[in-house]
């Protein structure tokens, strides 16, 4: 039942698009078209299920204060919370790397159409973001790994349901220089609003 | 003639196709509402102008830097691990900034700390080695990473500014809105205080900014 609290939580509560505005750049510049979204929306899923329960692991058993007491008792004064924003970001771009050769691999069209945006996974403040959210809830291991996927699949809901909006948009008579992008930026700020309605409810 | 002549052989430092570099992402591709690259700094830090000029200048050195850093390395990187080094080097060069910060502007450090540390996952530094240093020579590279780092700052003082005056009734914290207007049942706009005015704002400018410049103008 935790679980699914968490899980639910992560992903509409606390949406990383909608509630905390992070991945903004992506989010905005790849929902052009709703076949693009899902890619990069799995990819984002794959990224953040991932990337969260390998650095609980390096944080609880490597960073984190009297962390490195399983090695030896004298260790358990050792601090080394400072190194955690570049050992992070290391972990992250490495699994990055790995989905663009497994994506360039299996599908070269969503390769060519997610362009940058692919490799920009790596600095998606989404990912980061969840890792750090991760470690400030001080989750178990089992949970954390649930909060990396409820993080993911929020936004994975966000940007389909953003392309799609967009590709609807195409039909109606907005003014010229608001077209695309403009449109977009209002369009995320109002859902936004919608979205701070849902801050008040407990789980 | 003969300068005209040598101009053409040796491309001068300040060439016209160099001093497109520099100002093209002002406004034909500028980075946040061209590139769209940079909006979630763009939205965390913007709520007062002077958070936004330092950020501003952060970025832009960190941007040219890793430009030049890792164009002149760019032929000695290997296509597979290109991302960690890339990461590597914005994450020296940002450790560079904020050592530097604590140094020379303490008290500005202290109220930065957390934003100076948000350069690492800025878009667009990676965005911009990426997408230019790679493939391009240190020099132009460089032009380019300061450009950006200039079109970004002027969006993001304009965003400061008009949330700083809105929001706060202040301007680099001087009050601009005397109190006589508040006497008369002014109130702040609470909406500017939150993250979501400045999505709206970028829109605002996007539909300001495209309606000059027609050639920006999404056709589609």
């Amino acid at each position: 039942m935790e679980a699914l609290n968490v899980f639910i939580k992560a992903a509409f509560i606390e949406n990383m698009v909608l509630a905390y505005f992070l991945g903004m750049c992506s989010f905005l510049a790849v929902s052009k078209s709703v076949n693009t979204a899902v890619g990069l929306g799995a990819a984002v899923i794959f990224v953040l299920s991932i990337t969260v329960p390998i650095n609980w692991i390096v944080y609880n058993k490597l960073l984190a204060e009297g962390a490195l007491a399983w090695i030896h008792p004298s260790m358990a004064t050792v601090d080394l919370t400072f190194l955690g924003l570049i050992v992070y970001i290391a972990v992250i771009a490495s699994m990055v790397q790995v989905v663009e050769m497994v994506v360039e691999r299996f599908s070269p069209t969503l390769y060519n159409s997610l362009g940058i945006f692919l490799p920009l996974i790596t600095v998606n403040c989404a990912i980061l973001g969840g890792v750090l959210f991760m470690i400030t809830k001080e989750l178990s291991f089992g949970l954390s790994s649930v909060y990396g996927f409820g993080a993911g699949f929020g936004f994975f809901l966000a940007i389909v349901a953003m392309s799609a909006i967009r590709e609807k948009l195409r039909y109606s008579n907005v003014p010229a220089p608001l077209r695309g992008l403009g449109i977009a930026f209002i369009i995320t700020g109002l859902m936004g609003i919608a979205f701070m309605s849902l801050v008040g409810i407990k789980l | 003639m003969s300068e005209v002549a040598q101009a053409t052989k040796s491309e001068g430092l300040f060439s016209k196709k160099n001093r497109r570099l520099l100002v093209d992402p002002l406004n034909d591709t500028n980075p946040i509402t061209v590139q769209v690259l940079g909006i979630c700094s763009a939205l965390a830090v913007t709520s007062s102008v002077m958070n936004s000029l330092v950020m501003g200048i952060g970025v832009t050195l960190v941007a040219s830097l890793a430009n030049l850093t890792i164009s002149s390395l760019r032929n000695y990187i290997p296509n597979r691990i290109r991302m960690i080094v890339q990461l590597v080097v914005i994450a020296w060069l940002v450790t560079l900034v904020s050592i530097f910060l604590q140094a020379f502007l303490y008290d500005t450090y202290k109220e930065l700390s957390v934003f100076v540390g948000l350069i690492i996952t800025n878009c667009i530094v990676m965005g911009r080695l990426e997408a230019y240093a790679m493939a391009n020579k240190p020099w132009p590279s460089f032009l380019d990473g300061f450009g950006n780092g200039l079109g970004y700052t002027v969006i993001l003082l304009a965003i400061g500014a008009i949330r700083e005056i809105f929001g706060a009734g202040k301007f680099l914290d001087f009050q601009v809105i005397p109190n006589a207007v508040y006497d008369l049942g002014y109130a702040n706009n609470g909406l500017m205080v939150l993250p979501i005015s400045s999505i709206i704002l970028i829109g605002i400018i996007i539909w300001i900014q495209r309606g000059f410049n027609q050639k920006l103008v999404d056709v589609s």
